[in-house]
């Protein structure tokens, strides 16, 4: 198992914010919407350094998301900012209609997704936003993993030409990936190779899937650790070669079992090269208040379920 | 403002080509009937009544290039459909004023046609830059298409078109608020005020209460128009266009009756979302006369 080294612990939001004012500098077409949560989404540079292409549209994300969709019609490149929740649950038609079947250049961006929300409980804390978007026919769904990949995420998906979903969260985690890394869309991460146990991981449970992985190392069980930041389109070749050779795999995301990550592992599995897996993921629950280390650990989304989850998994060989 | 007894008002036509802004509604009725009828779908009611309106709009008002139609459209006028299932009359409009074939009408709601039940950019039909159908959603969508006009010193101008029915989404009013706080001035949005919707009249449904001062109470100027009559259209319009850039969203409350210019249908909801039979089409074509051919 590969040493990772924590640059520094930040929020994910904030390397949108910081991908996003990079933009703003470099791209006269980026636009950005914000919802009344600017500080919230770390949009507030943008908003200063480039008032005239930042549009405050108040409580009102049905609205958000038609404006959006309207903005790239000459050719602008809208990012709408929200709490995840907000940003898909409560406008799933307007995006579906206005933007995923007109095909439009809008880039949907979501904080404070998942538990890790915390205190404010599960109105808040969706858990079916990647469900939600990796539906949609047109909508590619990315959820980066640390501050530096958000931030590149965000600088990538602006030369991407139609719908994204960038899913990112509120707390601060440890940022680890290399910030000079060039983030390929659809592009699976091979963080650390292994030949016991295949452990894909999502978001913030990717650091959660490494320190499952040195455990299991201290147990003489060798687990490969691939980061899927990019759910939809799905590096399905990435994934089938990772699971030939180590034969079951453990999906991890801090996101709902049904239509999460794993459910598209399942499905590839299932069609392509049938194999054990198993998923860490909520299963059919809403979240509640907390902070969001208790909340892992409750829901069984937490490092030590990764691990029981590998050795389980390997076991069903 | 009253609207004239009858079929369509027919105060001074005004010639475009060879063909009167009269005959043009007239084969567009004829079309709406015959592309409703073959398929048994879709919706006549509101298509007849907006056939007027969009014809003027159309063929006298907008600043359009339809051959070289481009979904940024820049440098062009720009005009959103929120009503989508109003359809049959946008398709013919198109068709007519020069975006696609006319004889492609024929695969209105067919397997494979670009002209799907609602609007659509899927199929890359020429003239649509936003599918609608799911409603309330086009205001918005008109709104973010003027601001990407202003950003790009564009000063052509940004319609739309609603229906009344439609103002009951909420997100009608979102964008209605914003437009104004935002001084979106170079939108001239229109609704389509029948009175009517799929389960009735609107006073039973749910009524819109005195829209005119609802939209001056959200900070728009408010005109009103008779939707059938043509000097009415062409005033109104004329005059919402001298009102743009003044910092304030313009919007036409415009007078009209559903399935206006078919004696049967008009005046009722019946003929929202239905189609008439055979026997009842014959009925209805021979009320219209065919100026610009069948397609």
């Amino acid at each position: 198992m590969k040493a990772f080294k924590i640059i520094d612990e930040k929020d994910t939001r904030s390397g949108f914010g910081a991908g996003l004012s990079e933009l703003g500098k470099t791209n006269p077409n980026v636009v950005a919407l914000c919802a009344d949560l600017t500080g919230s989404l770390k949009m507030d540079d943008f908003q200063k350094s480039h008032p005239e292409r930042f549009f405050q549209v108040g409580i009102a994300e049905a609205n958000m998301i038609g404006i959006a969709a309207g903005l790239t019609i000459g050719g602008k490149i809208p990012f709408t900012g929200t709490f995840a929740n907000f940003s898909t649950g409560r406008v799933y038609d307007q995006i579906r209609q206005s933007v995923a079947y007109s095909n439009k250049n809008v880039k949907i961006c979501a904080s404070h997704a998942g538990l890790t929300l915390g205190e404010d409980g599960a109105t808040h804390q969706i858990l079916e936003d990647i469900g939600l978007m990796k539906m949609l026919p047109n909508m590619t769904v990315i959820s980066p993993c640390d501050y530096n990949e958000t931030k590149a995420a965000t600088i990538a998906i602006a030369a991407h030409q139609g719908p994204v979903y960038l899913r990112f969260g509120r707390p601060k985690v440890p940022n680890f990936t290399d910030p000079n890394k060039k983030f390929v869309i659809g592009k699976a991460d091979i963080l650390s190779e292994g030949t016991d146990v295949t452990i894909i991981a999502t978001g913030h449970l990717v650091w959660k899937a490494i320190e499952a992985g040195q455990a299991l190392a201290e147990k003489g069980i060798d687990a490969e650790i691939i980061n899927i930041h990019t759910i939809k389109p799905l590096d399905e070749e990435a994934v089938l070669q990772s699971i030939g050779k180590t034969k079951c795999v453990v999906t991890a995301e801090e996101h709902m079992m049904n239509g999460g990550l794993g459910d598209s592992i399942a499905q590839l599995l299932v069609r392509k090269m049938p194999a054990p897996i198993e998923m860490v993921a909520v299963n059919d629950k809403f979240g509640e208040s907390g902070q969001g280390e208790e909340l892992l650990t409750k829901y069984h989304i937490n490092t030590p379920d990764i691990i029981a989850a590998a050795e389980r998994v390997i076991k069903r060989k | 403002m009253g609207i004239e007894n009858g079929l369509i008002s027919h105060a001074k036509p005004q010639k475009m080509g060879s063909f009167s802004t009269n005959q043009i509604c007239s084969q567009v009725r004829r079309d709406i009937i015959r592309m409703v009828t073959d398929v048994q779908s879709g919706h006549p009611g509101g298509s007849l009544g907006c056939t007027d309106f969009l014809t003027v709009l159309y063929f006298e008002t907008l600043e359009i290039n339809p051959p070289a139609f481009s979904m940024n459209g820049e440098g062009e006028d720009l005009f959103f459909l929120s009503n989508g299932h109003i359809s049959p009359v946008f398709y013919s409009v198109l068709a007519h004023r020069g975006y696609f074939p006319k004889a492609e009408l024929a695969t209105f709601r067919k397997l494979g046609s670009r002209l799907q039940g609602h609007p659509c950019t899927e199929k890359g039909l020429p003239g649509v830059r936003i599918a609608s159908g799911s409603l309330g959603q086009g205001l918005s969508v008109a709104i973010g298409a003027a601001l990407t006009k202003k950003l790009n010193k564009d000063p052509k101008l940004v319609y739309s078109l609603h229906g009344d029915g439609e103002l009951q989404e909420g997100q009608i009013w979102e964008a209605a608020m914003y437009a104004a706080a935002n001084k979106v001035d170079n939108l001239i949005a229109t609704v389509d005020y029948n009175h009517k919707q799929i389960d009735g009249d609107i006073d039973d449904v749910l009524p819109l209460g005195d829209l005119v001062k609802k939209w001056q109470a959200f900070g728009w100027d408010v005109l009103e128009m008779d939707g059938h009559n043509f000097d009415s259209l062409r005033t109104t319009l004329a005059k919402a266009k001298t009102m743009t850039g003044k910092g304030k969203p313009v919007i036409i409350i415009m007078k009209t009756i559903m399935g206006n210019g078919v004696d049967y249908m008009m005046g009722t909801h019946k003929w929202h979302g239905s189609a008439p039979s055979k026997e009842q089409a014959e009925k209805a074509l021979a009320q219209l006369e065919e100026t610009l051919g069948d397609y």
